[in-house]
């Protein structure tokens, strides 16, 4: 039954992955992505995550691709264009590395032995619950989480400087305009 | 039969590779952009399976600091996009290949 689930939703993020990079418009690679985290969700819940798989769906799929797909909308991208290809060597490029990355992934499926670790249970394991989280965040992991904040912070005053008119990079409009 | 933990790893290794592959042969910005928040689940597939596989915490607690180093990334990110696109009118990252303005 696990396995059934684990290759539906493996199948899924596999495949909505491939439609990401395949996808021209890159609306279309947004909701693509959303797939991807939809489907890495729910093997969240199958690996006794049900917190992160929670954040996973709020965080990822319902905050920042909203995000993304509102700044796709605003500057109302149109689908790219056929073009000569100024680096042609990249796509070789690309698929030698990716050869390199999947013959690894094949000798990990070949060479490691598995057998002695079990996973942690999703209905009895207490490893993911909201509250080992809690405690381990704000005991023994309290400097990271702390670090965490002043790295929010810094994003938000980044953000609001790089995005307003005349911040820290000169716009071209203004030169003209001046 | 359960889905081993190497099961697991070679997953995140294939949308790895899909998000590598998709940095390396995009053009748009955003597209590219998409592709590394996608390499960056891979890796939390990895860290919730060993989390889940060695029954320790500390690997889902990463994956909370992951998720927050990759929504400032998206803000971070895409104000940079914006700003790349309010000076060249376009999205294309051959056309950004200058830090000059």
């Amino acid at each position: 039954m696990l396995v059934l689930l684990f290759i539906l939703f493996g199948a899924m993020a596999i495949g909505c992955g491939l439609a990401v990079v395949a996808q021209r418009n890159p609306l279309y690679s947004a909701i693509s992505l959303i797939g991807v985290f939809i489907s890495l969700a729910c093997l969240y819940v199958m690996l006794a995550a049900p917190f992160i798989a929670a954040v996973q769906v709020i965080v990822y799929a319902g905050a920042i691709m909203v995000l993304v797909v509102f700044v796709i909308m605003l500057l109302n991208i149109q689908e790219e264009e056929h073009r000569r290809q100024r680096l042609k060597f990249l796509v070789p490029v690309a698929v030698a590395l990716a050869a390199v990355l999947i013959a690894e992934v094949a000798f990990i499926l070949v060479s490691v032995q598995d057998s002695h670790v079990m996973p942690a249970s999703a209905t009895t394991s207490d490893v993911g619950v909201t509250q080992s989280i809690g405690t381990a965040l704000f005991t023994k992991y309290l400097l990271p989480f702390e670090i965490t904040s002043i790295l929010l912070l810094m994003a938000i005053v980044g953000a609001m400087t790089l995005a307003r008119r005349g911040g820290l990079l000169p716009s071209r409009e203004r030169d003209t305009r001046e | 039969m359960e889905p081993q933990l190497s099961w697991y790893l070679a997953l995140s290794a294939v949308l790895f590779t899909i998000g590598m592959t998709g940095v390396i042969i995009k053009r748009n910005i955003i597209a590219m952009f998409m592709c590394i928040e996608l390499m960056l689940n891979a890796v939390n597939l990895t860290f919730v399976a060993f989390a889940s596989f060695f029954q320790d915490v500390t690997g889902q607690l990463f994956v909370f600091i992951v998720m927050t180093v990759a929504a400032a990334e998206a803000a971070v990110g895409l104000g940079i996009i914006i700003a790349i696109f309010r000076n060249r009118e376009t999205l294309d990252v051959d056309e950004a290949s200058v830090l000059k303005l």
